[in-house]
């Protein structure tokens, strides 16, 4: 498999007047072609960001890229001018964004804004852009698409705005599509629905999609990768099976242990993660998650941790799958707990 | 929409109805008689002249002739320039009032917008800061101060502009100026933070995500949002322009309306004072209807929801 983005030490900022957010430190991933990954973590741990980065959505001020690449298709869009830029937004990579109600124009047709990148990417006429969206439409599987089109987004459904939000997004056969929270505002069948779309269209269109989430149960059921996000840093990645199966970092243990399986009695208790995610103005200089860890170590809250190694697609960044950790370490604890 | 509109119409008719009503009583509640003069006519004299006017019969009657008249757009003969009608008095100076309120709220909407999105624009850099210092100005001093310190400035020191009149095209800068400064002023500072909220809304990112470039996304996706509170405005900004040539009028010697508005209270001239309220009222009732109706066309949410009858 090809990759199709690699995003490197990828770090920003930004300026606020408290001082610095480092909103993400150092990220590494990859997404290959035609694959589907999950970049999943709590409010505040940069999935967005991350994705408005490899967008340049981000404003800059306040924003600050400070560090790292990002390569597409062999071009690092970090070098791109906002020209070229622009030839790339809604054209090789599109986007789809969390909230429907909102992220429509409420005075412009749904045929207009769903032709309005046809006509600048592929320079089709209009007749021929309309078409197109019809076909668009009809893709997404929204009934009577030549009237929907003359409508505005008020005469639409939550759900409905976030197919024609696809559409919008793939009218162009974009490469990437970046889903950032595609579902998080839409109510639970809706949510099913739009995830089976999604999946649909990737099969047939075989486009790579990047789902950021914080719903677990959505991405096992999606997605072949999973990036772990925690404090602006990837902390772990693998594959599904790896990370649900055989998850390394405590925070993604954590996580799975605060999903509701089908098989679990009522009166048992979910277990949350305790505490919250550190300030980003100032960064722990250990582990990020050293505060809320049950397993931390002295070494935790001093040093940050390095990645580990722990199949040739699951990778995690804590101290104890270090090699260099001591045997069992932390291991009393859990017995004990 | 249609029965929406229909409805604002009737609306329309009620108020001006009330209007009409409280007018003519007011009116003639006001102590004093328009025949009544320093030199008082002969009784005979000022019997005939009553009768010419209807003013022997009771006030009901009067108000009930009033009302048949209007309904014939008959707005009476004035008292005091005898013989005059009212009609021809309103239509004459009326389209000196009319051409500066035109003139004048067409700046008010170029100028005001070009300043607040300059503003919005830049926001919080250089330009911003002072298109919103201008716009303070504009607010803060009142016309009467505007007006003659221009024609000092611009006119009497450099002779840059004619001091008075409204002839030539140039006669139209200074009170154009002085009847705009507060209406450019409000709708810079309108367009100004209404544009920055639409800019950082969410189909704003779509727009930026699908790949447009920034001139695209201000002119057509965030300027149709930003406008709708201005269109809101241009009713008021219509009664803002009408009030206010009145002094304007005054300082600049235009013969527009603005004089018989208030001269016609002070000499009792009945049939004027209905004349001129009428009309100003209905002026007004209709710039806000028109202002309703450009809100529909450009808000479609307005369309269905007034349609279903919501709202």
């Amino acid at each position: 498999m090809r990759p199709i983005l690699e995003v490197k030490d990828l770090s920003v900022s930004f300026d606020v007047f408290g001082g610095e957010v480092q909103a993400i430190r150092g990220v590494n991933f990859t997404v290959n072609e035609g694959e589907a990954v999950a970049i999943v973590g709590e409010s505040g741990s940069g999935k967005s960001v991350t994705a408005q980065t490899v967008m340049r959505l981000i404003a800059t001020p306040p924003g600050r890229i400070k560090n790292g690449s990002i390569m597409f298709n062999g071009r690092d869009l970090l070098s791109l001018s906002e020209k070229e830029m622009r030839k790339v937004r809604g054209n090789e990579i599109g986007m789809i964004f969390q909230d429907p109600m909102t992220s429509l124009n409420p005075t412009m047709t749904i045929g207009s804004q769903i032709t309005e990148g046809l006509v600048k990417h592929q320079k089709l006429s209009h007749s021929a852009a309309k078409t197109r969206a019809i076909e668009l439409l009809k893709m997404v599987g929204i009934p009577n698409p030549e009237v929907r089109l003359k409508q505005y987004p008020h005469n639409f459904s939550g759900g409905m705005r976030q197919r024609v939000m696809i559409a919008i997004a793939l009218a162009c056969n974009p490469a990437l599509l970046i889903a950032d929270e595609p579902t998080t505002a839409l109510d639970v069948t809706i949510q099913a629905q739009i995830m089976e779309l999604m999946k649909d269209l990737q099969k047939q269109m075989n486009t790579s999609i990047i789902l950021i989430t914080h719903d677990l149960g959505v991405v096992a059921d999606v997605c072949d990768r999973v990036i772990v996000m925690y404090a602006g840093q990837v902390v772990e990645t693998g594959t599904i099976k790896e990370i649900f199966r055989n998850p390394q970092h405590p925070y993604t243990k954590g996580l799975l242990k605060s999903l509701p399986r089908l098989n679990q009695s009522k009166d048992e208790p979910l277990i949350p993660i305790h505490g919250t995610p550190p300030d980003l103005i100032k960064p722990p200089q250990g582990c990020g998650f050293c505060s809320r860890c049950e397993d931390a170590m002295r070494i935790c809250a001093t040093e940050a941790p390095e990645v580990t190694t722990i199949s040739e697609t699951q990778m995690v960044r804590c101290w104890l799958q270090d090699p260099r950790a001591a045997k069992g370490a932390g291991m009393g604890k859990e017995e004990s707990a | 929409m249609v029965g929406y509109l229909a409805k604002k119409f009737v609306f329309m008719f009620v108020s001006l109805f009330l209007l009409v009503t409280t007018t003519f009583a007011l009116m003639n509640a006001v102590p004093g008689s328009p025949l009544q003069s320093e030199k008082a006519p002969s009784a005979a004299v000022q019997k005939n002249l009553e009768a010419y006017y209807g003013l022997d019969k009771p006030i009901t009657t009067q108000y009930f002739m009033y009302l048949k008249k209007l309904a014939h757009f008959d707005l009476g003969v004035s008292m005091k320039k005898r013989f005059v009608s009212v009609n021809k008095m309103i239509s004459q100076s009326f389209k000196y009032s009319l051409r500066l309120g035109l003139v004048s709220i067409v700046t008010s909407v170029l100028a005001g917008c070009a300043l607040g999105i300059i503003a919005a624009l830049y926001h919080r850099k250089f330009l911003d800061n002072l298109a919103m210092i201008l716009a303070v100005i504009g607010l803060a001093i009142p016309s009467m101060v505007l007006g003659p310190l221009l024609q000092y400035l611009l006119s009497v020191k450099i002779s840059l502009l004619p001091v008075t009149g409204l002839k030539e095209p140039l006669d139209y800068i200074l009170p154009t100026l002085t009847l705009s400064s507060v209406s450019i002023a409000f709708i810079a500072r309108l367009i100004r933070s209404t544009l920055i909220e639409v800019l950082s809304s969410d189909f704003i990112k779509t727009a930026k995500a699908k790949g447009l470039s920034g001139h695209i996304i201000v002119w057509k996706h965030a300027m149709r949002n930003s406008i709708l509170p201005v269109i809101t405005y241009l009713g008021f900004l219509a009664a803002n322009v009408i009030t206010g040539s009145i002094i304007i009028e005054q300082i600049f010697a235009i013969p527009g309306m603005g004089k018989f508005f208030v001269s016609c209270i002070t000499d009792r001239d009945y049939p004027l004072i209905m004349g001129t309220t009428v009309f100003y009222a209905v002026l007004l009732i209709a710039s806000r209807f028109i202002a309703d109706i450009i809100y529909a066309l450009v808000d479609p949410r307005m369309r269905t929801s007034v349609g279903r009858g919501g709202k």
